[in-house]
């Protein structure tokens, strides 16, 4: 096993500035504590060449360097950080922990083959977490506590072999080898100072007079005890809001942040393996007004391009009502993805774009509705001898139809009758008088019991034009005549 | 002697005789070697002539096109490839509603759906009537219907064609130019679908970049069919009766 503590010991100052990222360069530091003794928490390399420290009181520090810039600590935003840092690494690695307040653990020994061994998955991981934003410390070690230890007293350090890593540990100071305050103090009193002196103690004595957990602590050092801590897991939902800096009026400005927070989505859906089917834009406004923009899939999708084509073909279509101040966008329907197979034996392998993408960028465009499919249903009356309905996404694994009569498809025609290729919408008088009759009446009469009671004979009439219509006359009558259809 | 000159050779006929090894230095004055230069340049236009894009009058019949049967055995005849061009724009122009126009295409679409290929038709102007459809032997599983306006209609007409995934798009465009119409043609051309165009018959007039342009009007009341232009069309007849 070798385990890696990614450290961020700037996590407190990186969290606020990436979130907010400023114009600004004036020396900057994070304080925190009650009003009347505030103190630095974390102060920037610019402060830190002025004097300013961790733990000075904050009068000090404005002494120091009045020019100071100072951020009130918002331990919520560090978490938030921490858990999208996670997210991050945890493409690396399923076995993963968060280690409040500043460290993610990951066991990577049995990612070294996938990621082509140590240098490579280091160069890698360093690249991205540079890319995010946040200052980070690397330390390896084949144990999960020994990796977090050194993390804190050596910054970056790969110790690969156990032997190497007993060495590591028998000359670590005491203070600084994470146990409790107490013990720390309990063991300095009795001239312990390094973790090599607590080796060689008797373990039983040691055990009775200072308690089992110290014990096990040692143990998980040396990895004779498996590590305790617990697995951490992707959130289920995906939620991300990013907010400008200033009023934004057009559309196009907000596709640029829309595709950060798809591309982000994207990733996250890739590291989970999901696919999303349904999510939300929220754009707010001020006074806490609120756009709302959902966009559903037909299938689930995670494909970055498609998704922010998708997404931006909604946008440009919502009229803004107020300039923006702030997007987020929602997505909580993460069902699992399942790839599109393609046929082996495909006759058409021209297609360049599958019928659901390009189903589902019509459907961007033109709105959910405009997309439909025809069916017959059972009735007479001709205007209800049809129905819309939702078209039939992917035909090829259903069996083909073998024959016309299958009630579920609606495909059976009601009647033998001739039916026009064209139904007009509403029926409309026809101005001139047919000149010639070709077929009828066929009387159509039903709709008794629901009040749209229909007595008509229709025709198939032809038009001095030459047009072929169906019309009809209201039953018994011979006129007037009314156009129904075009024989097109 | 006339087979060692390459078949190929089109360079200027000065410099090919100056590297002629026993071609005299006034090579103009002599007859046979005139007769050489006349054979090399008959040989280069041969060559050039079996180019693909050029057919000639006398030649053989023109390279075959892809097509798909149109289902009227006299419109098959009238057809270059014995169907509709596939790949291409078909215009249809239509002087009224209700000459047959649509149940043109009703065997080339019950054939296509039935192969389980898809048919989109695009902003058409009434109901296409399902039981009619289904009575023509279209799998209606198979048919989508898009509902646009205005410029979507070219739009979603453009992506259809371009994607490849559908068998034939209908689209019905009251108003449209050479412009539109030419990506239409090359869209088509992409994703090597049946494009159907339907358009009102006073565009006739107006030039096209479709590969096939059909005219549907009365003559006497009698529904006819003319062909307006057939890309690869070698003479014959051009109109035929809609009615049988």
């Amino acid at each position: 096993m070798l385990w890696l503590c990614l450290r961020f010991p700037r996590l407190a100052l990186d969290a606020l500035q990436t979130a907010a990222p400023a114009g600004d360069t004036r020396p900057c530091a994070v304080i925190d504590g009650p009003m009347p003794s505030r103190h630095i928490v974390l102060a920037d390399a610019a402060a830190q060449a002025a004097g300013v420290r961790a733990g000075q009181p904050l009068a000090s520090a404005q002494a120091l360097c009045p020019r100071l810039r100072t951020l009130a600590r918002d331990r919520a935003a560090e978490q938030q950080s921490l858990q999208a840092l996670a997210t991050l690494a945890w493409r690396y690695s399923a076995e993963l922990c968060v280690h409040a307040p500043d460290s993610i653990l990951l066991e990577v020994g049995a990612s070294l083959k996938l990621f082509g061994g140590w240098p490579a998955l280091q160069r890698r991981l360093r690249s991205e977490l540079a890319h995010s934003g946040f200052a980070c410390q690397f330390a390896a070690a084949p144990t999960a506590s020994a990796a977090q230890v050194l993390a804190c007293t050596h910054g970056d350090i790969a110790v690969t072999t156990m032997p190497a890593l007993h060495s590591a540990l028998t000359a670590l100071p005491i203070a600084h080898s994470g146990l409790d305050d107490k013990t720390i103090d309990a063991l300095q009193g009795m001239g312990l100072r390094r973790l090599g002196d607590l080796f060689r103690l008797p373990r039983a004595q040691l055990g009775r007079r200072l308690g089992a957990a110290l014990l096990a602590r040692l143990d998980r050092l040396r990895g004779l005890l498996a590590s305790d801590c617990a697995r951490w897991q992707p959130p289920a939902c995906f939620h991300r809001r990013i907010e400008f800096d200033s009023e934004v009026t057009s559309t196009t400005a907000l596709a640029f942040v829309l595709q950060r927070l798809i591309r982000e989505l994207a990733l996250f859906l890739l590291a989970r393996d999901g696919g999303v089917q349904r999510f939300e834009l929220v754009i707010g406004h001020a006074r806490d007004a609120r756009t709302r923009i959902d966009v559903g899939l037909l299938a689930p999708q995670r494909d970055a391009a498609s998704l922010f084509e998708l997404a931006r073909a909604r946008l440009e279509r919502c009229a803004l009502p107020a300039p923006a101040l702030s997007l987020a966008l929602h997505a909580d329907d993460l069902p699992p993805l399942v790839p599109a197979h393609q046929d082996l034996f495909e006759a058409h392998a021209r297609s360049l774009l599958d019928w659901p993408a390009l189903a589902e960028r019509l459907r961007a465009r033109l709105g959910d509705d405009a997309l439909h499919g025809l069916t017959c249903h059972a009735d007479h009356r001709p205007a209800r001898a049809w129905q819309r309905s939702a078209p039939v996404l992917d035909t090829r694994t259903e069996p083909p139809r073998n024959s016309r009569s299958d009630p579920s498809t609606g495909a059976t025609s009601f009647t033998s009758a001739p039916r026009p290729f064209w139904l007009l919408q509403r029926p409309l008088a026809l101005r001139q008088a047919p000149q010639r009759i070709l077929a009828g009446p066929e009387r159509i009469e039903s709709g008794w019991w629901d009040g749209h009671d229909q007595r008509r004979d229709y025709y198939i009439v032809e038009l001095r034009s030459g047009q072929r219509a169906w019309a009809f006359v209201e039953a018994g009558t011979r006129a007037p005549w009314t156009l129904h259809g075009w024989f097109a | 002697m006339f087979n060692a000159v390459p078949a190929t050779c089109l360079e200027p006929v000065d410099a090919a005789s100056a590297s002629w090894p026993a071609a005299p230095t006034s090579g103009a004055t002599n007859p046979a070697h005139a007769r050489d230069v006349m054979s090399r340049n008959e040989a280069a236009l041969t060559d050039l002539l079996r180019h693909p894009g050029i057919w000639r009058r006398r030649s053989a019949p023109a390279a075959t096109i892809a097509t798909q049967p149109s289902g009227h055995a006299a419109l098959d005849t009238l057809l270059p490839g014995g169907g509709w061009p596939q790949g291409a724009l078909c215009e249809l122009l239509v002087e009224h509603d209700g000459l047959g126009e649509c149940s043109l295409l009703l065997p080339t679409l019950a054939a296509l759906t039935q192969a389980r290929r898809r048919v989109v038709l695009v902003a058409p102007p009434f109901i296409a009537y399902a039981p009619a459809l289904a009575a023509a032997g279209i799998d209606l599983r198979q048919l989508v219907q898009l509902d646009a306006t205005g410029n979507d209609t070219h739009w979603s007409i453009e992506q259809c064609l371009r994607s490849g995934c559908c068998g034939a798009v209908l689209g019905w465009l009251p108003r449209t130019d050479y412009r539109e119409l030419r990506r239409l043609q090359l869209a088509a051309e992409t994703g090597g679908t049946l494009g159907f165009v339907f358009r009102p018959l006073a565009a006739a007039d107006s030039a096209s970049p479709s590969a096939l342009r059909l005219r549907i009007g009365t003559v006497q009341g009698e529904p006819r069919l003319e062909l307006l232009k057939c890309r690869g069309r070698v003479g014959g007849m051009v109109g035929m009766r809609l009615r049988a």
